[in-house]
Protein backbone atom coordinates (compact mmCIF):
# COMPACT_ATOMS: atom_id res chain seq x y z
CA UNK A 1 0.00 0.00 0.00
CA UNK A 2 0.76 3.39 -0.17
CA UNK A 3 3.42 5.66 2.09
CA UNK A 4 1.94 6.78 5.03
CA UNK A 5 1.49 11.16 5.15
CA UNK A 6 2.37 11.17 8.97
CA UNK A 7 4.67 8.95 10.88
CA UNK A 8 4.72 9.00 14.49
CA UNK A 9 7.08 7.13 16.52
CA UNK A 10 7.03 6.55 20.07
CA UNK A 11 6.92 10.60 20.84
CA UNK A 12 6.38 11.52 24.23
CA UNK A 13 6.34 15.05 25.75
CA UNK A 14 7.41 16.09 29.48
CA UNK A 15 6.69 19.39 30.92
CA UNK A 16 9.52 21.00 33.36
CA UNK A 17 9.00 18.92 36.43
CA UNK A 18 8.49 15.41 34.44
CA UNK A 19 5.15 16.46 34.14
CA UNK A 20 3.86 13.88 32.12
CA UNK A 21 2.21 15.67 28.70
CA UNK A 22 2.11 12.17 26.36
CA UNK A 23 4.01 9.36 26.46
CA UNK A 24 5.51 6.85 23.81
CA UNK A 25 2.38 7.61 21.09
CA UNK A 26 3.00 6.11 17.74
CA UNK A 27 0.84 5.74 14.61
CA UNK A 28 0.69 6.32 10.70
CA UNK A 29 -1.26 7.85 9.07
CA UNK A 30 -2.03 7.56 5.43
CA UNK A 31 -3.98 10.37 2.74
CA UNK A 32 -7.48 10.47 3.13
CA UNK A 33 -7.46 8.79 6.69
CA UNK A 34 -9.27 11.00 9.61
CA UNK A 35 -7.87 10.01 12.94
CA UNK A 36 -9.63 11.22 16.36
CA UNK A 37 -8.26 11.41 19.45
CA UNK A 38 -10.09 11.67 22.59
CA UNK A 39 -9.67 11.77 26.36
CA UNK A 40 -10.88 13.98 29.24
CA UNK A 41 -9.36 17.35 29.88
CA UNK A 42 -5.93 16.67 30.73
CA UNK A 43 -5.63 13.42 28.80
CA UNK A 44 -2.73 14.82 26.79
CA UNK A 45 -4.82 15.19 23.74
CA UNK A 46 -4.03 18.83 23.14
CA UNK A 47 -0.20 18.24 23.80
CA UNK A 48 -0.47 15.66 21.13
CA UNK A 49 -1.66 17.43 18.78
CA UNK A 50 0.80 20.66 19.31
CA UNK A 51 3.67 18.48 18.65
CA UNK A 52 2.24 16.98 15.76
CA UNK A 53 1.20 20.47 14.42
CA UNK A 54 4.97 21.50 15.29
CA UNK A 55 3.97 23.85 17.66
CA UNK A 56 6.00 22.23 20.76
CA UNK A 57 9.14 20.00 20.09
CA UNK A 58 8.45 16.30 21.83
CA UNK A 59 10.81 15.19 24.50
CA UNK A 60 11.68 12.48 22.33
CA UNK A 61 10.40 10.42 19.39
CA UNK A 62 9.84 11.46 16.06
CA UNK A 63 6.76 12.94 13.57
CA UNK A 64 7.85 12.83 10.05
CA UNK A 65 5.50 13.94 7.57
CA UNK A 66 6.23 13.16 3.55
CA UNK A 67 7.11 16.53 2.53
CA UNK A 68 6.66 17.42 -1.29
CA UNK A 69 10.61 18.33 -1.87
CA UNK A 70 11.85 15.21 0.09
CA UNK A 71 9.38 12.14 1.21
CA UNK A 72 9.36 11.33 4.81
CA UNK A 73 11.20 14.15 6.88
CA UNK A 74 11.03 14.69 10.37
CA UNK A 75 9.27 18.18 10.82
CA UNK A 76 11.57 19.33 13.85
CA UNK A 77 14.74 18.61 11.34
CA UNK A 78 13.22 21.57 9.37
CA UNK A 79 14.53 25.12 9.00
CA UNK A 80 12.16 27.34 10.75
CA UNK A 81 10.84 29.25 7.04
CA UNK A 82 10.36 25.50 5.54
CA UNK A 83 8.27 25.03 8.47
CA UNK A 84 6.11 28.18 8.25
CA UNK A 85 5.94 26.84 4.75
CA UNK A 86 4.79 23.74 5.46
CA UNK A 87 2.43 25.47 7.51
CA UNK A 88 0.78 27.88 4.94
CA UNK A 89 0.43 25.12 2.07
CA UNK A 90 0.00 21.07 3.08
CA UNK A 91 -1.05 22.05 6.99
CA UNK A 92 -3.98 23.55 7.78
CA UNK A 93 -4.95 24.14 11.70
CA UNK A 94 -8.19 24.74 12.76
CA UNK A 95 -8.63 25.99 16.13
CA UNK A 96 -11.36 25.73 18.53
CA UNK A 97 -11.81 29.33 18.71
CA UNK A 98 -11.93 30.81 15.12
CA UNK A 99 -10.47 34.05 16.41
CA UNK A 100 -7.15 32.40 16.48
CA UNK A 101 -7.22 31.43 13.09
CA UNK A 102 -8.61 34.62 11.66
CA UNK A 103 -8.05 37.94 11.26
CA UNK A 104 -10.74 39.70 12.52
CA UNK A 105 -10.25 42.82 11.50
CA UNK A 106 -10.03 41.90 7.37
CA UNK A 107 -12.91 41.18 5.36
CA UNK A 108 -14.29 37.44 5.17
CA UNK A 109 -12.94 37.69 1.23
CA UNK A 110 -9.45 39.16 2.33
CA UNK A 111 -9.44 36.30 4.97
CA UNK A 112 -9.81 33.30 2.15
CA UNK A 113 -7.84 35.56 -0.29
CA UNK A 114 -4.91 36.56 1.95
CA UNK A 115 -3.64 32.36 2.13
CA UNK A 116 -4.01 32.49 -1.56
CA UNK A 117 -1.55 34.99 -1.75
CA UNK A 118 0.50 34.05 0.81
CA UNK A 119 0.99 30.61 -1.63
CA UNK A 120 1.97 32.97 -4.71
CA UNK A 121 -1.91 34.13 -6.34
CA UNK A 122 -1.14 37.40 -7.88
CA UNK A 123 -3.69 38.12 -10.27
CA UNK A 124 -6.90 40.05 -8.18
CA UNK A 125 -9.65 38.64 -10.12
CA UNK A 126 -8.64 34.47 -9.70
CA UNK A 127 -8.12 35.53 -5.94
CA UNK A 128 -11.53 36.85 -5.53
CA UNK A 129 -13.60 34.11 -7.49
CA UNK A 130 -11.61 31.68 -5.49
CA UNK A 131 -12.27 32.84 -2.92
CA UNK A 132 -16.03 33.20 -3.39
CA UNK A 133 -16.06 30.11 -4.35
CA UNK A 134 -15.09 28.41 -1.15
CA UNK A 135 -17.29 31.32 1.08
CA UNK A 136 -20.05 29.41 -1.16
CA UNK A 137 -18.74 25.55 -0.06
CA UNK A 138 -18.77 26.64 3.62
CA UNK A 139 -22.18 27.74 3.22
CA UNK A 140 -20.74 31.62 3.80
CA UNK A 141 -23.42 33.97 1.50
CA UNK A 142 -22.28 35.85 -1.40
CA UNK A 143 -23.45 39.46 -0.02
CA UNK A 144 -21.40 38.38 3.69
CA UNK A 145 -17.80 38.52 1.54
CA UNK A 146 -16.91 42.05 2.12
CA UNK A 147 -17.81 41.89 6.13
CA UNK A 148 -15.56 41.62 8.52
CA UNK A 149 -15.64 38.33 11.00
CA UNK A 150 -16.24 39.78 13.89
CA UNK A 151 -19.95 40.69 12.44
CA UNK A 152 -20.15 36.70 11.69
CA UNK A 153 -21.97 34.12 14.60
CA UNK A 154 -20.00 31.65 16.16
CA UNK A 155 -20.99 29.20 13.58
CA UNK A 156 -19.67 31.19 10.67
CA UNK A 157 -17.17 32.67 11.70
CA UNK A 158 -16.00 28.74 11.95
CA UNK A 159 -16.87 27.97 8.91
CA UNK A 160 -14.86 30.92 7.64
CA UNK A 161 -11.91 30.04 9.38
CA UNK A 162 -12.29 26.29 7.48
CA UNK A 163 -12.55 28.27 4.18
CA UNK A 164 -9.39 30.29 4.88
CA UNK A 165 -7.56 26.55 5.41
CA UNK A 166 -9.08 24.47 2.60
CA UNK A 167 -7.97 27.29 0.14
CA UNK A 168 -4.61 26.36 -0.20
CA UNK A 169 -5.51 22.88 -0.66
CA UNK A 170 -3.63 21.12 2.14
CA UNK A 171 -3.39 17.57 2.64
CA UNK A 172 -3.50 17.14 6.20
CA UNK A 173 -5.42 19.07 8.37
CA UNK A 174 -5.32 19.23 12.11
CA UNK A 175 -8.66 20.48 14.37
CA UNK A 176 -8.84 21.07 17.55
CA UNK A 177 -12.47 21.03 19.15
CA UNK A 178 -13.96 22.04 15.63
CA UNK A 179 -17.28 22.56 17.34
CA UNK A 180 -16.48 23.38 21.03
CA UNK A 181 -18.06 26.36 22.27
CA UNK A 182 -20.97 25.57 19.16
CA UNK A 183 -24.74 25.36 19.24
CA UNK A 184 -25.97 21.68 18.86
CA UNK A 185 -27.71 22.79 15.82
CA UNK A 186 -24.95 24.93 14.31
CA UNK A 187 -22.41 21.47 15.23
CA UNK A 188 -24.86 19.43 13.14
CA UNK A 189 -24.05 21.55 9.96
CA UNK A 190 -20.67 22.73 10.93
CA UNK A 191 -20.15 18.96 11.15
CA UNK A 192 -22.07 18.01 8.32
CA UNK A 193 -20.07 20.49 6.32
CA UNK A 194 -16.71 19.14 7.51
CA UNK A 195 -17.22 15.65 6.61
CA UNK A 196 -18.80 16.39 3.24
CA UNK A 197 -15.48 18.16 2.68
CA UNK A 198 -13.36 15.82 3.77
CA UNK A 199 -14.66 12.76 1.96
CA UNK A 200 -14.59 14.70 -1.22
CA UNK A 201 -11.57 16.23 -1.17
CA UNK A 202 -9.81 12.94 0.63
CA UNK A 203 -8.53 15.31 3.33
CA UNK A 204 -6.17 13.46 5.83
CA UNK A 205 -7.13 14.91 9.26
CA UNK A 206 -6.27 14.49 13.03
CA UNK A 207 -9.41 15.42 14.98
CA UNK A 208 -9.11 16.47 18.91
CA UNK A 209 -12.31 16.50 20.50
CA UNK A 210 -13.72 15.23 23.87
CA UNK A 211 -17.20 14.59 21.84
CA UNK A 212 -17.57 11.27 20.75
CA UNK A 213 -20.66 12.20 18.45
CA UNK A 214 -17.78 14.42 16.76
CA UNK A 215 -15.38 11.29 16.26
CA UNK A 216 -18.16 9.46 14.98
CA UNK A 217 -19.66 11.31 12.48
CA UNK A 218 -15.80 12.06 11.33
CA UNK A 219 -13.33 9.54 11.90
CA UNK A 220 -12.39 6.57 10.55
CA UNK A 221 -10.25 5.31 13.27
CA UNK A 222 -9.70 6.45 17.06
CA UNK A 223 -7.10 6.97 19.60
CA UNK A 224 -8.05 7.16 23.48
CA UNK A 225 -6.02 8.94 25.77
CA UNK A 226 -5.73 9.00 29.38
CA UNK A 227 -3.19 10.45 31.58
CA UNK A 228 -0.73 11.19 28.68
CA UNK A 229 -0.80 7.59 27.54
CA UNK A 230 -3.08 6.02 24.28
CA UNK A 231 -5.10 2.95 26.10
CA UNK A 232 -7.26 1.97 23.13
CA UNK A 233 -7.26 2.93 19.27
CA UNK A 234 -8.77 0.82 16.11
CA UNK A 235 -11.31 1.76 13.90
CA UNK A 236 -13.73 3.99 15.18
CA UNK A 237 -16.94 2.19 15.16
CA UNK A 238 -15.81 -0.55 16.53
CA UNK A 239 -13.92 1.28 19.87
CA UNK A 240 -17.42 3.29 20.77
CA UNK A 241 -19.43 0.02 20.02
CA UNK A 242 -17.28 -2.51 21.73
CA UNK A 243 -14.83 -0.72 23.83
CA UNK A 244 -12.06 -2.78 25.94
CA UNK A 245 -10.33 -0.73 28.23
CA UNK A 246 -12.09 -0.16 31.29
CA UNK A 247 -11.89 3.79 30.58
CA UNK A 248 -13.27 3.55 27.16
CA UNK A 249 -16.13 1.56 28.48
CA UNK A 250 -16.67 4.32 31.30
CA UNK A 251 -16.28 7.36 28.37
CA UNK A 252 -18.72 5.42 25.95
CA UNK A 253 -21.06 4.32 29.00
CA UNK A 254 -21.17 7.84 30.26
CA UNK A 255 -22.79 9.56 27.38
CA UNK A 256 -26.77 10.21 26.97
CA UNK A 257 -28.12 8.67 24.81
CA UNK A 258 -30.79 11.13 22.79
CA UNK B 1 -11.74 -20.64 -11.46
CA UNK B 2 -14.17 -19.44 -8.91
CA UNK B 3 -13.23 -19.72 -5.41
CA UNK B 4 -15.46 -21.98 -3.11
CA UNK B 5 -15.13 -20.03 -0.38
CA UNK B 6 -15.52 -16.23 0.04
CA UNK B 7 -16.17 -15.97 3.95
CA UNK B 8 -13.93 -18.39 6.21
CA UNK B 9 -14.25 -18.24 9.84
CA UNK B 10 -12.32 -20.09 12.07
CA UNK B 11 -12.00 -20.96 16.15
CA UNK B 12 -13.72 -17.64 16.51
CA UNK B 13 -14.08 -17.20 20.26
CA UNK B 14 -16.02 -14.01 22.01
CA UNK B 15 -16.16 -12.80 25.52
CA UNK B 16 -17.60 -9.44 26.53
CA UNK B 17 -15.63 -7.93 29.58
CA UNK B 18 -17.73 -4.97 31.46
CA UNK B 19 -15.31 -3.17 33.49
CA UNK B 20 -17.85 -0.92 34.75
CA UNK B 21 -19.90 -3.64 36.21
CA UNK B 22 -16.93 -4.80 38.51
CA UNK B 23 -15.47 -6.75 35.62
CA UNK B 24 -18.36 -8.98 34.62
CA UNK B 25 -17.33 -11.31 32.43
CA UNK B 26 -19.75 -12.61 29.44
CA UNK B 27 -18.71 -15.35 27.23
CA UNK B 28 -20.80 -15.32 24.15
CA UNK B 29 -19.33 -18.16 22.02
CA UNK B 30 -16.32 -19.84 21.80
CA UNK B 31 -14.53 -21.80 18.61
CA UNK B 32 -17.39 -21.16 15.80
CA UNK B 33 -16.05 -22.22 12.43
CA UNK B 34 -17.66 -21.93 8.89
CA UNK B 35 -17.37 -21.04 5.20
CA UNK B 36 -19.64 -19.64 3.39
CA UNK B 37 -19.60 -19.76 -0.86
CA UNK B 38 -20.62 -17.27 -3.39
CA UNK B 39 -24.59 -17.90 -4.01
CA UNK B 40 -25.03 -19.02 -0.41
CA UNK B 41 -27.34 -17.61 2.36
CA UNK B 42 -26.66 -18.74 5.67
CA UNK B 43 -28.76 -17.47 8.06
CA UNK B 44 -27.67 -17.77 12.15
CA UNK B 45 -30.41 -19.53 13.93
CA UNK B 46 -30.82 -19.82 17.50
CA UNK B 47 -32.95 -17.98 20.68
CA UNK B 48 -32.47 -14.31 21.09
CA UNK B 49 -29.46 -13.72 23.31
CA UNK B 50 -27.61 -16.94 21.71
CA UNK B 51 -24.87 -14.33 19.84
CA UNK B 52 -25.84 -13.94 16.76
CA UNK B 53 -26.12 -10.39 16.66
CA UNK B 54 -22.44 -10.29 18.28
CA UNK B 55 -21.53 -12.74 15.88
CA UNK B 56 -22.99 -10.97 12.34
CA UNK B 57 -20.99 -7.62 14.41
CA UNK B 58 -17.87 -9.50 14.22
CA UNK B 59 -18.00 -10.14 10.75
CA UNK B 60 -17.75 -6.71 10.03
CA UNK B 61 -15.36 -5.76 12.63
CA UNK B 62 -17.55 -3.67 14.32
CA UNK B 63 -16.77 -6.17 17.50
CA UNK B 64 -13.43 -7.04 18.24
CA UNK B 65 -13.45 -10.75 19.12
CA UNK B 66 -10.66 -12.36 21.51
CA UNK B 67 -9.85 -15.11 19.52
CA UNK B 68 -10.00 -16.95 15.77
CA UNK B 69 -9.92 -15.54 12.53
CA UNK B 70 -11.91 -14.01 9.81
CA UNK B 71 -10.87 -14.19 6.33
CA UNK B 72 -12.86 -11.91 3.89
CA UNK B 73 -11.68 -12.51 0.21
CA UNK B 74 -11.40 -9.15 -0.95
CA UNK B 75 -9.33 -7.70 -4.69
CA UNK B 76 -7.93 -11.66 -5.11
CA UNK B 77 -6.12 -11.67 -1.43
CA UNK B 78 -7.32 -12.47 1.99
CA UNK B 79 -8.49 -9.98 4.93
CA UNK B 80 -8.32 -10.93 8.75
CA UNK B 81 -11.30 -8.84 9.53
CA UNK B 82 -10.12 -9.24 13.21
CA UNK B 83 -6.18 -8.35 13.10
CA UNK B 84 -6.55 -5.97 9.96
CA UNK B 85 -5.40 -2.10 9.74
CA UNK B 86 -8.27 0.28 10.25
CA UNK B 87 -7.79 1.14 6.62
CA UNK B 88 -7.68 -1.94 5.53
CA UNK B 89 -11.02 -2.92 7.25
CA UNK B 90 -12.99 0.08 5.88
CA UNK B 91 -11.36 -0.99 1.90
CA UNK B 92 -13.40 -4.55 2.97
CA UNK B 93 -16.82 -2.49 3.55
CA UNK B 94 -15.70 -0.25 0.84
CA UNK B 95 -15.45 -2.96 -1.97
CA UNK B 96 -16.46 -6.73 -0.49
CA UNK B 97 -18.33 -6.03 2.50
CA UNK B 98 -22.13 -4.96 2.66
CA UNK B 99 -23.98 -4.62 5.92
CA UNK B 100 -27.65 -4.32 5.99
CA UNK B 101 -28.58 -3.29 10.13
CA UNK B 102 -31.91 -2.85 11.79
CA UNK B 103 -31.64 0.53 11.83
CA UNK B 104 -30.59 3.48 9.94
CA UNK B 105 -27.24 5.72 10.92
CA UNK B 106 -29.00 9.13 9.69
CA UNK B 107 -27.00 11.37 8.45
CA UNK B 108 -28.09 15.04 8.69
CA UNK B 109 -29.43 17.33 6.33
CA UNK B 110 -28.62 14.57 3.47
CA UNK B 111 -32.15 13.86 1.34
CA UNK B 112 -33.25 9.94 0.94
CA UNK B 113 -32.42 9.48 -2.67
CA UNK B 114 -28.30 10.99 -2.10
CA UNK B 115 -28.57 8.48 0.79
CA UNK B 116 -29.17 5.90 -1.13
CA UNK B 117 -27.10 6.76 -4.37
CA UNK B 118 -24.32 7.30 -2.51
CA UNK B 119 -22.69 3.96 -2.63
CA UNK B 120 -22.99 4.09 -6.14
CA UNK B 121 -21.45 7.68 -6.32
CA UNK B 122 -18.41 6.72 -3.93
CA UNK B 123 -17.58 3.33 -6.72
CA UNK B 124 -17.65 5.58 -9.31
CA UNK B 125 -21.01 5.40 -11.13
CA UNK B 126 -21.84 8.46 -12.48
CA UNK B 127 -24.39 11.20 -11.20
CA UNK B 128 -27.27 10.46 -13.65
CA UNK B 129 -27.32 6.49 -13.42
CA UNK B 130 -26.65 6.53 -9.76
CA UNK B 131 -29.75 8.70 -9.07
CA UNK B 132 -31.71 6.60 -11.83
CA UNK B 133 -30.80 3.44 -10.04
CA UNK B 134 -31.75 4.99 -6.79
CA UNK B 135 -35.09 5.73 -7.82
CA UNK B 136 -35.86 2.69 -9.07
CA UNK B 137 -35.05 0.80 -6.37
CA UNK B 138 -37.05 3.00 -3.98
CA UNK B 139 -40.04 2.67 -6.15
CA UNK B 140 -39.76 -0.93 -5.70
CA UNK B 141 -39.52 -0.68 -2.12
CA UNK B 142 -42.90 1.47 -2.01
CA UNK B 143 -41.27 4.37 -0.66
CA UNK B 144 -43.29 7.23 -1.48
CA UNK B 145 -41.60 9.51 -4.07
CA UNK B 146 -42.66 12.92 -2.18
CA UNK B 147 -40.22 11.18 0.44
CA UNK B 148 -37.12 11.29 -1.80
CA UNK B 149 -36.04 14.58 -1.43
CA UNK B 150 -36.43 14.65 2.34
CA UNK B 151 -33.46 13.22 4.92
CA UNK B 152 -34.79 10.42 6.57
CA UNK B 153 -34.10 11.55 10.28
CA UNK B 154 -37.92 12.14 10.70
CA UNK B 155 -39.22 8.61 8.88
CA UNK B 156 -41.01 5.87 10.28
CA UNK B 157 -39.04 2.89 11.49
CA UNK B 158 -40.31 0.87 8.51
CA UNK B 159 -39.79 4.10 6.07
CA UNK B 160 -36.13 3.90 7.67
CA UNK B 161 -35.55 0.28 7.15
CA UNK B 162 -36.42 0.70 3.60
CA UNK B 163 -34.13 3.35 2.76
CA UNK B 164 -31.35 1.28 4.77
CA UNK B 165 -32.00 -1.39 2.41
CA UNK B 166 -32.45 0.25 -0.66
CA UNK B 167 -28.60 1.79 0.19
CA UNK B 168 -27.69 -1.88 0.50
CA UNK B 169 -29.07 -3.40 -2.46
CA UNK B 170 -28.47 -0.54 -4.60
CA UNK B 171 -24.93 -2.18 -5.62
CA UNK B 172 -23.80 -5.41 -5.36
CA UNK B 173 -21.49 -6.80 -2.82
CA UNK B 174 -19.40 -10.02 -2.79
CA UNK B 175 -20.50 -10.65 0.73
CA UNK B 176 -23.40 -9.37 2.23
CA UNK B 177 -24.51 -9.27 6.21
CA UNK B 178 -28.23 -8.72 6.75
CA UNK B 179 -29.63 -7.92 10.42
CA UNK B 180 -33.28 -8.38 10.68
CA UNK B 181 -33.72 -7.38 7.03
CA UNK B 182 -37.93 -7.70 7.03
CA UNK B 183 -38.29 -6.75 11.16
CA UNK B 184 -40.42 -4.27 10.64
CA UNK B 185 -41.90 -4.01 7.30
CA UNK B 186 -45.22 -5.17 5.85
CA UNK B 187 -46.09 -8.54 4.01
CA UNK B 188 -45.68 -6.89 0.39
CA UNK B 189 -42.32 -5.05 1.53
CA UNK B 190 -41.35 -8.64 3.03
CA UNK B 191 -41.57 -9.83 0.26
CA UNK B 192 -40.47 -7.36 -1.77
CA UNK B 193 -36.72 -7.90 0.28
CA UNK B 194 -37.00 -11.25 -0.15
CA UNK B 195 -36.84 -10.85 -3.77
CA UNK B 196 -33.87 -8.77 -3.43
CA UNK B 197 -31.98 -11.16 -1.17
CA UNK B 198 -32.85 -14.22 -3.87
CA UNK B 199 -31.69 -12.03 -6.41
CA UNK B 200 -28.11 -10.99 -4.58
CA UNK B 201 -27.53 -14.33 -3.66
CA UNK B 202 -28.41 -15.99 -7.18
CA UNK B 203 -26.02 -13.36 -9.10
CA UNK B 204 -23.09 -14.99 -6.26
CA UNK B 205 -23.57 -13.26 -3.57
CA UNK B 206 -22.69 -14.53 -0.34
CA UNK B 207 -24.65 -13.92 2.50
CA UNK B 208 -25.17 -14.55 5.94
CA UNK B 209 -28.38 -13.47 7.67
CA UNK B 210 -30.09 -13.50 11.13
CA UNK B 211 -34.22 -13.24 10.40
CA UNK B 212 -36.29 -14.48 13.17
CA UNK B 213 -39.53 -14.62 10.59
CA UNK B 214 -40.19 -18.21 9.29
CA UNK B 215 -41.56 -17.86 6.26
CA UNK B 216 -38.53 -14.78 5.05
CA UNK B 217 -36.04 -17.34 6.63
CA UNK B 218 -37.03 -20.37 4.94
CA UNK B 219 -37.77 -18.17 1.43
CA UNK B 220 -34.00 -17.27 1.80
CA UNK B 221 -31.42 -19.76 3.80
CA UNK B 222 -29.54 -22.07 1.39
CA UNK B 223 -28.33 -23.29 5.28
CA UNK B 224 -28.83 -22.68 9.03
CA UNK B 225 -26.25 -22.29 11.27
CA UNK B 226 -27.08 -22.76 14.81
CA UNK B 227 -25.08 -20.53 16.85
CA UNK B 228 -26.36 -22.55 20.53
CA UNK B 229 -23.64 -25.02 19.46
CA UNK B 230 -20.91 -22.88 20.23
CA UNK B 231 -21.98 -21.31 23.22
CA UNK B 232 -18.90 -20.72 25.89
CA UNK B 233 -19.25 -21.60 29.23
CA UNK B 234 -19.56 -18.63 31.37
Amino acid sequence: MSEPLLAVDSVTKLYPGGRIGCRDVSFNLYPGEVLGIVGESGSGKSTLLNCLSAKMEPTAGSIRFDTRAGGLTDIFSLSEPERRLLMRTDWGIVHQNPRDGLRMGVSAGGNVGERLMAVGARHYGNIRAEALDWLTQVEIPEDRVDDRPRDFSGGMQQRLQIARILVSQPRLVFMDEPTGGLDVSVQARLLDLLRGLVRSLGLAAVVVTHDLAVVRLLADRLMVMKDGDVVEAGLTDQVLDDPHHPYTQLLVSAVLQV
Amino acid sequence: MTPTSVLQVENLSKTFTLHTQGGVRLPVFADVSFTVGPGECVVLSGPSGSGKSTLLRSLYANYLPDAGHIRARHGGGWVDMVRAEPREILAVRHETMGYVSQFLRVIPRVPTLDVVAEPLLSQGTGQNEAEARAKTLLARLALPERLWSVPPATFSGGEQQRVNIARSFVRSYPILLLDEPTASLDQANRETVVALITEAREAGTAIVAICHDAPVRDAIATRLFDVTEFAAAA
